[in-house]
């Protein structure tokens, strides 16, 4: 059944768009660095889940306990050694915007080159929990059921996080004024560097979560970085509702597309939906007029 | 003019007499450096065109050059060359007003990730339209135009582009984009037509890059959208304008002679790590050069700067007052 098909398509693919953006919502929304490395660490960590599995035997589930931690500990040491410098230079939000972008643009670089120099240009893929569920005559992969109820684990887990815990709040203060945040005692550096690093482990289990049903090559990197940014800013920065709900209806028009117009357009759709959003509501679908 | 301007007049002139006389005197392989030079040059220069003083960071270079590209793809051989120029040149200047209509409404990051995404836009609706009703997603591009004829006209478009800039830069609509750039409420508030200012440098910056497009695109004998939109060229583009200062005419030019002899060193001798050491310098850039090369030349050679913003177009006004 066409319709069917789409829909279960839009849900796993919608999921896997809002997993992969929740953590560039952390870093953009709370650490205000726009970071166009985020799809390469993202392939990274899939090529790091690749390996575990196909050299060490690994399974991808207990490789997320090992690549998670060790991607937070870089993010978190990216921030303070790389970034932190910009943010002291740059005069006003919309500089500091500007200059993350050149230095993230220039660590995409590098995160590409690694992993080019480490795995060459090929594509890699492997089969791990690729049995496949039938719904009504509808394929539906395990490991992509798993990812998506990952997306949505992760969301309520930092929805807690961020709403029910002391941090989690002096993090959403961060992210609404920076220059307040200071007067009520929070250390606005430190939280950034937290907020950093914990989109930083989040964009890694997507990754690795992601390599267990995607054939990933080491160029793939900004297809992520551009679904990622849309879904950001489609559901309002720093939102983590809205990256859900974003990412769920960006799916949801890609497999529609795909199944009853052509394969050929689904980029098209995207841009479609992201401006007319954007026309529409200017700060995203969930934001707050002030910005 | 001031001795200053005219020492400038003189290096670019002498600069692009150069450039047109590589094919007389140089080899092939200098000849294809010259085109790369020339070509950045004016990719970046007309780049900053509108993303300079206006500080709109637009990825969108390659969607422009592309579509100049693919215009000769199409009707190159139909037409007189000129006609297809001028063609490719409306094109671009049409899709630019389109779209220009529409986002430039956006600011900041918002407008970067949309031309970024732009590029890949046309890219894959250009696909679609080949495959499905064209038939073939390549077409060759089979034109006698030799390189040096490609040198030259590339040496007239920059000189076009700098001449253009010049002019921008002492006119209202200059004045204009540079209030934009510094405050865009109080430049509304001034009573200037701030979305007509942007739309017609937007789309005057993107004639050009589509121009520039067309001219190189008998280099490529194939061409499929791959290559025409290969959003690399809108990265290099932009570094380019970065490192050597967007707010001066001339700072492109200043980052994009070292960048293409870098690149080209680079993927000569380091294929295997060309990605890496891009991205180091690129990092190098950003943090040691902020305000680009211009900005870096200014401060040690101790350029006076008017200690008053230029007024409404004056008679005579410095540039530089941005």
């Amino acid at each position: 059944m066409p319709i069917l098909d789409a829909l279960l398509n839009g849900l796993t693919l919608g999921g896997m768009y809002a997993l992969v953006a929740v953590g560039l919502t952390l870093q953009y929304g709370v650490a205000r660095i726009m970071n166009l490395a985020y799809g390469e660490c993202l392939i990274a960590a899939a090529f790091a889940a690749y390996w575990l599995f196909s050299g060490l035997g690994l399974s991808p589930l207990l490789g997320l306990g090992l690549v998670v931690p060790l991607a937070f500990a870089l993010h978190w040491l990216l921030y303070r050694l790389l970034l932190v410098p910009l943010v002291r230079r740059a005069k006003s939000r919309a500089a500091l915007e500007v200059d993350s972008i050149l230095a993230t643009f220039g660590l995409l670089f590098i995160v590409e080159g690694i992993v080019l120099v480490l795995f060459g240009g090929n594509y890699y893929n492997y089969a791990y929990l690729a049995g496949v569920l039938d719904i009504g005559g509808t394929p539906l992969a395990y490991n992509r059921l798993l990812a998506l109820g990952f997306a949505l684990v992760l969301g309520l887990g930092l929805y807690l996080l961020l709403t029910r815990t002391r941090g989690g709040t002096a993090l959403r203060a961060v992210a609404v004024d920076p220059v307040a945040a200071q007067l009520v005692a929070i250390d606005v550096r430190a939280a950034a560097a937290l907020a950093f690093a914990l989109g930083g482990a989040l964009v890694a289990a997507s990754g690795v979560l992601v390599s267990m049903f995607l054939t990933f090559n080491a160029a793939m990197g900004v297809v992520f970085t551009m679904k990622a940014l849309i879904v950001v800013i489609m559901g309002g920065v720093g939102n983590l509702a809205g990256c859900l709900v974003a990412g769920l209806l960006l799916g949801f028009a890609e497999s529609f597309v795909a199944t009853y117009l052509d394969p050929g357009l689904t980029i098209a759709v995207n841009f479609a939906l992201f401006l007319f959003i954007l026309i529409v509501r200017p700060n995203g679908l969930f934001g707050r007029a002030s910005a | 003019m001031t001795l200053r301007q005219l020492l400038l007049l003189t290096a670019g002139v002498g600069l692009l007499a150069a450039a047109a006389l590589t094919p007389l005197i140089g080899s092939g392989y200098a000849m294809s450096m010259a085109i790369n030079l020339l070509m950045f040059t004016a990719l970046a220069t007309a780049w900053a065109l509108f993303s300079g003083p206006t500080g709109y960071i637009s990825l969108a270079t390659v969607a422009f050059f592309g579509i100049g590209a693919y215009t000769v793809a199409v009707v190159g051989e139909a037409l007189p060359w000129g006609l297809v120029l001028a063609l490719a040149a409306g094109l671009g200047f049409l899709v630019a007003l389109v779209v220009g209509l529409s986002t430039l409404r956006l600011r900041g990051v918002y407008f970067v990730i949309f031309t970024f995404g732009l590029a890949e836009l046309i890219r894959q609706l250009v696909t679609w339209y080949e495959a499905n009703h064209a038939g073939s997603v390549g077409r060759f591009v089979f034109l006698d135009i030799s390189q040096a004829q490609i040198v030259w006209q590339l040496t007239a478009v920059t000189a076009v582009v700098f001449l253009l800039g010049a002019l921008l830069q002492r006119s209202r609509l200059g004045l204009t984009l540079r209030m934009i750039g510094d405050d865009e409420t109080v430049a509304l508030h001034c009573g200037a037509n701030t979305t007509a200012a942007k739309l017609l440098a937007f789309s005057l910056s993107a004639a050009l890059m589509a121009l520039v497009g067309a001219i190189v695109a008998p280099r490529w004998t194939y061409l499929d959208p791959t290559i025409a939109f290969n959003p690399v060229v809108s990265f290099q583009v932009l570094i380019m304008a970065l490192l050597g200062g967007a707010g001066r005419l001339y700072g492109p030019l200043l980052g994009v002679i070292p960048l293409v002899l870098l690149f080209e060193y680079l993927s000569a001798h380091f294929p295997n790590h060309f990605s890496i050491l891009l991205g180091v310098t690129f990092l190098a850039i950003v943090y040691l050069v902020p305000n680009g090369v211009a900005g870096l030349a200014e401060r040690y050679l101790g350029r006076p700067r008017p200690s008053q913003p230029a007024a409404a177009a004056p008679a005579q006004p410095k540039e530089g007052t941005s």
